[in-house]
C-alpha cells in the first residue's frame, strides 16, 4: 500500500513517474477525443483502427531496420501505425459507401484482416532477426517497464496536443455529432470535422499503443466519457469531466502497476476507468442507480402525500397508514392527526389541480388540441411542467368561463 | 416587425427599417406573385439522383421574401430531397440555387434549415438552451464564448415558441411538440431571410402546430421566406400563401389555390387521390 502511495504521489523512482504522467495526459486526450467519437457513434470505427494499427507497427520496423537503422524507434513506429489505421479507415469507409456491405460489416471486416496480416509480419520479424524484434509485440497489449524519457515526453506531449484540439474544435464538433443536417445547411464544414473527431481517435490511439496497447487503448476513448455522461447534460462539462477522470485512470493506473511488479500497466489503467464508470453509473445523482432508486421512494411519497391531501381537502379523514405518515413526515397534518395551516393550503392547490385535470380530461384538452397532455399526462407531474405558460393561462381562463368542469 | 428575437439581433434601426420596407414591399405583391428571383430563394433546374433512380428532375422553383410556401406531393416525390438538394446536404446533379441573388455558398448566414425531428438523436447531453444556442454558431465563430446577450437572445427565442420557462430542461425529457418548438428556437436564433422545414407539423399535437404557425406567419410578415414540406391538404390552403406540387417534377406552382386544384392534384398524386384531395 505504501509503495502505491509513493508511486501516486510520484516517488516510485524516475521510470514510474515518466509513465505516470504520460498515461494521465493520454487518459485526458482520450476522454476528451472520446466524448466526440462516442457520440458521433464511431467506437467501433476506432477499434477497428486500433487493431489496424499492427501491421504499420511491424511494416515500420522492417523499413527502418532495412534501411540500417533501429527498427524500434518510436516516432517511426508511430507514424506507420498511424499511417496503416488511416488506410484501414478510408477501406471500411469505401466499402461501406462503394458496395451493399453494412458499415459495421465493413468495419469488422478490415479489424480481424488488417489485425491478421500484423500477426503474420511479427512472426516473420521475430524469424528473421531473433532477439532484435523483443518489445514489439508489447504495442499489443502496452508495455511501460524501461519505457524511454524521451518516450514518456513524446506521449506525453502529443497527449496534451490532442486534449487542446478536442478542446479548441469542440463546438463544431458539437453541432456535427448533435445534427449533421442543421450543421452542414449553417455552412460547418461536415466532412473535415468528422475528420477531425477521426484523426483525433486514431492520434490517441497511436499514442497510446506502447502504454496501454491496440487491444485495450479503445477503452480510453470509450470509458471515461461513458462515465462522465452521468454526471452531466451539458456537452461542455461532459468533455472536461471525461478528460479528468481519464487522466485519473492513467495516474492511478499506473501507480498500481509501479506498485506491484510485472502487473501490465495498461489493463491496470483500464480496470481503473471501469471502476469509475462503475461508481458513476451507481452514485450519480439523477442518472445513476441509486438515484433512480430513490427516485422511485420519492414518487411513491409524492403520490401518498397527494392522495392524502385530496382526502384532507374533501373534508374526510385518510384512511390509508402510509398516506397518515407521508402527511405527518411532511407537515401536512399535526400529531393529533388535524391539518395544519399548511396543510390546509396544500389541499387547497391539491384540489385546484384536480380541478384543472378533470376539466382537460373532461374534453377541454381535445377542444383546445392538447392531444399531447392526454397521452402524457400521469396524474402527478405538476401541469405547469406539462403545459406551456400559454396554454395554461388558456386553460384557466375557459375554466373561470365556462364556469364549472363538465 | 415586432418578433421580439429579431429585434434582439445584432442590427441597427436600419436593418428593422428596411425589413418593415420589404414586408409591405411583399404584402404589397403578393397580389400579384410576379416577383424577380432576387427577392428570395430561386432553384433552377435541380435534378438530384440516388444511385440510378432520379429522386428529383430539372426543378425550377421560386420561395419569395414575405411568403409561406408549402411543398406537396406523394410519398416518395422528392420533397425533402428538393429542400435537402436546395440547402447543399445532398450532391446535386444539375442546378444552382440562390438566395437573394447571392449563390448558396456565399448565403449560408441568410438561410435557416428545421430538419425532421427524428433525424436527431435527442437523449444527447444538451439542455433546452444549449440548441437554441447553436443557432448563433455563424455570429460567434470557432472561439468566441457565449456572453450574457446571446443567451438573452436564446432566451427570447425560445419565448417566441413558448418554452422560455424550459431551458434548463434536458432535451430528451421534452414531448415531441416540444422538441419541434425547441428547433424552430434555434432557427429563429439565426435570423435568417429564408427558413426551410421539413415536415414541422409532423407529430406534434394540434396546439404545437397553432403556435408554430403564428410565429411562421411573424416571420412571413417581417418579410422572410417562409417553406415548409407539407403534408396535410386539408390545412395547406389556409396556412400557405404558395404551394409547389411536386411528383419528381414539378407538377405546378404558384398561389395555394391556383395550384391546388383538383386536376393538378390528381396529375400529381396519379389519380389516387380524387375522394381525398377534393376540398
Amino acid at each position: 500500500m505504501s509503495e502505491f502511495l509513493r508511486a501516486l504521489t510520484l516517488n516510485a523512482g524516475y521510470n514510474a513517474a515518466l509513465v505516470a504522467v504520460g498515461a494521465a495526459l493520454l487518459g485526458a486526450a482520450g476522454g476528451a477525443a472520446g466524448t466526440f467519437v462516442g457520440l458521433r457513434r464511431r467506437a467501433l470505427a476506432t477499434d477497428a483502427a486500433a487493431h489496424a494499427t499492427l501491421p504499420g507497427v511491424a511494416a515500420a520496423f522492417m523499413l527502418m531496420a532495412w534501411l540500417g537503422g533501429d527498427g524500434r524507434w518510436l516516432p517511426g513506429l508511430l507514424a506507420g501505425s498511424a499511417l496503416s489505421a488511416a488506410l484501414g479507415m478510408w477501406l471500411a469507409d469505401r466499402m461501406a459507401a462503394r458496395t451493399r456491405l453494412p458499415e459495421d460489416a465493413a468495419i469488422g471486416a478490415i479489424l480481424s484482416t488488417f489485425y491478421g496480416l500484423g500477426v503474420v509480419l511479427l512472426t516473420v520479424i521475430q524469424g528473421m532477426n531473433a532477439g532484435k524484434a523483443a518489445g514489439l509485440s508489447g504495442f499489443l497489449l502496452g508495455q511501460t517497464a524501461g519505457m524511454l524519457r524521451a518516450e514518456a515526453l513524446t506521449i506525453a506531449a502529443a497527449g496534451a496536443l490532442a486534449g487542446l484540439i478536442a478542446f479548441a474544435l469542440r463546438r463544431p464538433m458539437t453541432l456535427v455529432c448533435f445534427d449533421p443536417g442543421h450543421a452542414a445547411a449553417m455552412g460547418v464544414p461536415v466532412r473535415a470535422v468528422d475528420l477531425a473527431i477521426m484523426g483525433l481517435a486514431v492520434g490517441v490511439t497511436v499514442i497510446g499503443l506502447k502504454i496501454v496497447g491496440l487491444v485495450l487503448v479503445v477503452a480510453l476513448l470509450i470509458v471515461p466519457p461513458a462515465a462522465a455522461r452521468f454526471w452531466t447534460d451539458r456537452v461542455e462539462a461532459m468533455t472536461a469531466l471525461a478528460a479528468l477522470m481519464g487522466a485519473a485512470a492513467g495516474w492511478i493506473g499506473a501507480a498500481l502497476s509501479a506498485s506491484a511488479q510485472d502487473m501490465p500497466a495498461g489493463a491496470l489503467i483500464v480496470l481503473t476507468a471501469f471502476g469509475l464508470f462503475a461508481l458513476s453509473m451507481l452514485a450519480a445523482p439523477r442518472r445513476g442507480a441509486l438515484a433512480a432508486l430513490a427516485a422511485r421512494r420519492a414518487v411513491r411519497r409524492r403520490m401518498l402525500l397527494r392522495q392524502g391531501l385530496a382526502a384532507l381537502a374533501r373534508g374526510a379523514a385518510p384512511g390509508d397508514a402510509a398516506q397518515l405518515r407521508a402527511l405527518r413526515r411532511a407537515g401536512m397534518i399535526g400529531p393529533d392527526g388535524a391539518p395544519t395551516a399548511r396543510g390546509l393550503a396544500a389541499a387547497a392547490e391539491v384540489a385546484r389541480d384536480m380541478r384543472r385535470r378533470s376539466f382537460l380530461r373532461g374534453g377541454y384538452a381535445l377542444d383546445a388540441g392538447l392531444t399531447e397532455f392526454l397521452t402524457r399526462d400521469d396524474g402527478l407531474t405538476p401541469l405547469e411542467r406539462m403545459l406551456a405558460p400559454d396554454q395554461l393561462a388558456a386553460l384557466d381562463a375557459a375554466m373561470a368561463s365556462g364556469g364549472e368542469a363538465p | 416587425m415586432s418578433a421580439a428575437c429579431e429585434a434582439a439581433a445584432a442590427a441597427g434601426p436600419a436593418r428593422l427599417a428596411r425589413d418593415a420596407a420589404a414586408g409591405a414591399a411583399e404584402r404589397a405583391g403578393t397580389a400579384t406573385m410576379a416577383l424577380a428571383p432576387a427577392q428570395g430563394m430561386s432553384v433552377r433546374g435541380l435534378s438530384v439522383s440516388y444511385g440510378r433512380i432520379p429522386a428529383i428532375m430539372d426543378v425550377d422553383a421560386d420561395f419569395p421574401l414575405g411568403a409561406m410556401t408549402a411543398i406537396i406531393g406523394p410519398n416518395g416525390a422528392g420533397k425533402s430531397t428538393l429542400l435537402k438538394a436546395a440547402l447543399g446536404l445532398v450532391p446535386r446533379l444539375t442546378g444552382e440555387v440562390r438566395v437573394l441573388g447571392r449563390p448558396l455558398e456565399r448565403a449560408r448566414d441568410l438561410i435557416a434549415y428545421v430538419p425532421q425531428r427524428a433525424s436527431v438523436d435527442w437523449e444527447f447531453p444538451a439542455r433546452v438552451i444549449d440548441v437554441a444556442l447553436m443557432g448563433l454558431y455563424r455570429r460567434k465563430g470557432l472561439w468566441r464564448l457565449f456572453d450574457r446577450n446571446d443567451r438573452r437572445r436564446a432566451m427570447e427565442c425560445l419565448a417566441m415558441v413558448g418554452m422560455e420557462s424550459f431551458a434548463r430542461r434536458q432535451i430528451g425529457e421534452l414531448s415531441g411538440g416540444q422538441q419541434q418548438r425547441v428547433f424552430i428556437a434555434r432557427a429563429l436564433a439565426q435570423d435568417a431571410q429564408a427558413y426551410l422545414l421539413d415536415e414541422p407539423f409532423a407529430g406534434v399535437d394540434a396546439a404545437t402546430e397553432r403556435a408554430i404557425v403564428a410565429v411562421l406567419r411573424q416571420l412571413r410578415d417581417a418579410g422572410r421566406a417562409v417553406v415548409c414540406v407539407h403534408h396535410d391538404l386539408s390545412t395547406a390552403p389556409v396556412y400557405f400563401d404558395r404551394a409547389l406540387l411536386l411528383n419528381r417534377v414539378v407538377v405546378a406552382q404558384g398561389p395555394t389555390a391556383e395550384t391546388l386544384t383538383p386536376r393538378n392534384l390528381r396529375l400529381a398524386y396519379g389519380g389516387r387521390l380524387e375522394t381525398a384531395a377534393t376540398p
